[in-house]
């Protein structure tokens, strides 16, 4: 475990690395002055000239990688170019935002998902088996960005139901949670098909085995059988699935937040790509990567926490 | 019914001898072609019966029709403005209403499934070549290299798709080209590692060895005999990846990012629609629907195929 961990942790390090060379040198690929191109044709000269000054741009550009470098793991990921605020403490103050729907979005689909995929499994090719067949192909297919924007429009702007635009009043709990369940709604519906596949297809595989039907034998409940033994196991391509969608997870958190005006990190990029704001977007692209990094490292190693046969596969 | 062979056995071991087609002697090569055609056409039958698969085929001929014959398909030019009509309904006259400038949302529609074809086309099979080939030399070549693509692949799987584009865009400002680059760039990594998969597996085969010693070079082996072992899977693959694809685009452009406004795309009809939703709430609707429709129906074709000609690529994704 000990090897497969070293290895594991080296790899996401050499990935994040190369996520902030590609983005360290998305400034400098493009042609003409980094200062001008980076801050956008609204900033001022002076701006520019301490834009300059900050990013060492008169050294040479090893250099200016080794100081960006230096200063995002000290967490110094440079300044605001409008209101000249540290983009740190910017995203500090959204990334509470994007965490919570991420979460709520796939907190709904997982509790509803594993279930569903378990009861189609245990009886296949039943009524439920067959309608959660379709249901999951159909919210697969359907683009989470056109769910968020059908779902703002029939019970935000038609039904008047829930609110439409925002994330409720900072400290009025009932409110935010009102503006979380649309988005959240969005984000997890495709993800509740996914799992429910998911499951039924490895949950299938692993009723055929040989301890199920010891268990079974044994006069265990049916309950007991697939809940406490076969989801045990039926549970690990699914908790790879998580890790490797949540890149997929936050591509539809940053259309929910724009959709729906939400103050996240996705919006934080979408209004700083607008404004021209290349410093905002510089950092806020690295939190987002970093934690997708995270994630799947974290379902990686839970995997191999499970499952010994898969530490020797690095 | 087994034709009687005039050949001899081997003396030595006493079996049927192996002629030089390498097939044992009671089974003639008109039988094995038989026997191919008639696996073949059971499963064009079973495709055939598929309902999903059939219904998904119907709905790609569909996008590629109404896509190629926009031009004369749609009954208004796609950016002839008729103020006095805009944001009109579903009428007769304008089937799926008009936007706030009074343009026919149905032409725009036909016309924005020319855009989304495009995308598609070149998107997908760009990657789709160059992912072959940099997974079959991962996959051949030394461990060394295998190890740095792989790297690769990892760092740009890495970036979320729209992240990426949104961190480009702030750069360069939007463009057609620009999407497409996002899509084969990100794209090409599940082509490559599928085909590097694909291609360790074959390394080790006999038939592989077999050339090797013959004196076979590496591209013969790889060109020939790697790559047609390879590619029936990466097809199917690619029929999944169009939905994505084409939502990619439609997404990008929804934000502005992809398609500059005047031009007609599936996104940029949500965008303006989006926009005015409390006003024309069919704007949406009628944007979204050619959306749902085409990423449903290569779903299902890709689903169809692989269930049929690759059962055992189901599992694991």
């Amino acid at each position: 475990m000990l090897i497969y961990l070293t290895k594991r942790l080296g790899l996401s390090a050499a990935v994040i690395g190369l996520v902030v060379l590609v983005l360290f040198s998305l400034l400098h690929l493009i042609p003409g002055d980094p200062a001008t191109i980076a801050l956008g044709p609204r900033a001022t000269p002076e701006a520019i000239a301490r834009y300059a000054a900050k990013m060492h741009l008169d050294e040479p550009v090893w250099m200016q990688f080794l100081i960006y470098v230096g200063n995002a793991l000290t967490g110094d990921l440079g300044v605001d170019v409008f209101s000249d605020r540290p983009v740190t403490q910017i995203i500090n103050e959204r990334i509470g935002f994007t965490l919570a729907l991420v979460c709520t979005g796939m907190g709904w689909a997982v509790i509803l998902g594993i279930p569903l995929g378990c009861l189609a499994a245990v009886k296949p090719n039943s009524v439920l088996d067959r309608v959660t067949g379709v249901l999951s192909v159909g919210t697969i297919a359907v683009p989470s960005f056109l769910v968020s924007i059908w779902a703002l429009l029939i019970f935000a702007v038609q039904l008047r139901w829930l609110p439409a635009i925002g994330a409720g009043e900072p400290g009025d709990m009932h409110d935010q949670a009102l503006h979380l369940i649309l988005p959240a709604f969005a984000i997890g519906l495709a993800w509740v098909g996914y799992l429910a596949r998911m499951v039924r297809a490895s949950m299938l595989e692993v009723m055929g085995e040989t301890y199920i039907r010891s268990a079974r034998a044994f006069g265990l409940t049916p309950r007991k059988v697939v809940f406490g033994y076969a989801l045990r196991v039926a549970i690990l391509p699914t908790i790879t699935l998580i890790g490797m969608g949540f890149g997929g997870l936050i591509s539809s958190t940053v259309f929910a937040e724009i959709i729906f005006a939400r103050p996240g990190i996705g919006k934080l990029i979408f209004d700083a790509v607008m404004a021209r704001n290349f410093p905002i977007v510089q950092g806020a692209v690295l939190v987002a990567t970093a934690l997708y990094i995270i994630v799947v490292l974290l379902s990686d190693l839970l995997i191999a926490w499970f499952d010994p046969r898969v530490r020797e596969t690095l | 019914m087994i034709p009687v062979s005039a050949k001899p056995s081997d003396p030595e071991t006493g079996l049927p001898a192996i002629d030089s087609t390498g097939l044992p002697d009671h089974v003639s090569e008109a039988e094995v072609r038989e026997s191919a055609a008639r696996e073949r056409l059971e499963k064009i039958r079973m495709f055939m019966t598929n309902w999903q698969g059939m219904g998904g085929l119907v709905l790609v001929l569909l996008f590629f029709a109404s896509a190629i014959f926009a031009p004369w398909l749609a009954p208004y030019d796609p950016n002839a403005l008729d103020i006095p009509a805009r944001l009109s309904g579903p009428t007769w006259e304008h089937l799926a209403g008009t936007d706030q400038l009074g343009r026919d949302t149905f032409s725009r529609i036909l016309h924005g499934g020319r855009v989304a074809l495009k995308i598609a086309a070149i998107g997908v099979s760009v990657a789709l070549i160059v992912g072959l080939v940099l997974g079959m030399i991962a996959g051949f070549g030394p461990r060394w290299l295998d190890n740095f693509l792989l790297l690769l692949f990892d760092t740009v799987r890495a970036f979320p798709t729209i992240v990426l584009a949104l961190a480009t865009v702030a750069l360069t400002g939007p463009s057609l080209e620009l999407v497409l680059a996002i899509i084969i760039i990100t794209s090409i990594p599940q082509y490559a590692r599928v085909t590097r998969t694909a291609t360790l597996t074959l390394r080790n085969t006999d038939f592989i060895l077999a050339e090797r010693s013959l004196g076979a070079g590496v591209f013969r082996m790889l060109w020939h005999h790697v790559m047609p072992n390879v590619v029936g899977p990466l097809l199917i693959l690619a029929a999944m990846d169009v939905p994505v694809v084409v939502t990619v685009e439609a997404g990008l452009s929804f934000l502005g990012l992809g398609v500059l406004p005047p031009t007609a795309s599936w996104g940029t009809i949500l965008n303006e629609g989006y926009l005015v939703i409390r006003d024309a709430p069919w704007m949406v609707v009628a944007g979204g629907i050619p959306l749902i429709l085409t990423t449903l129906g290569f779903t299902f074709l890709g689903e169809a195929l692989r269930d049929i000609f690759d059962p055992r690529m189901g599992k694991g994704r």
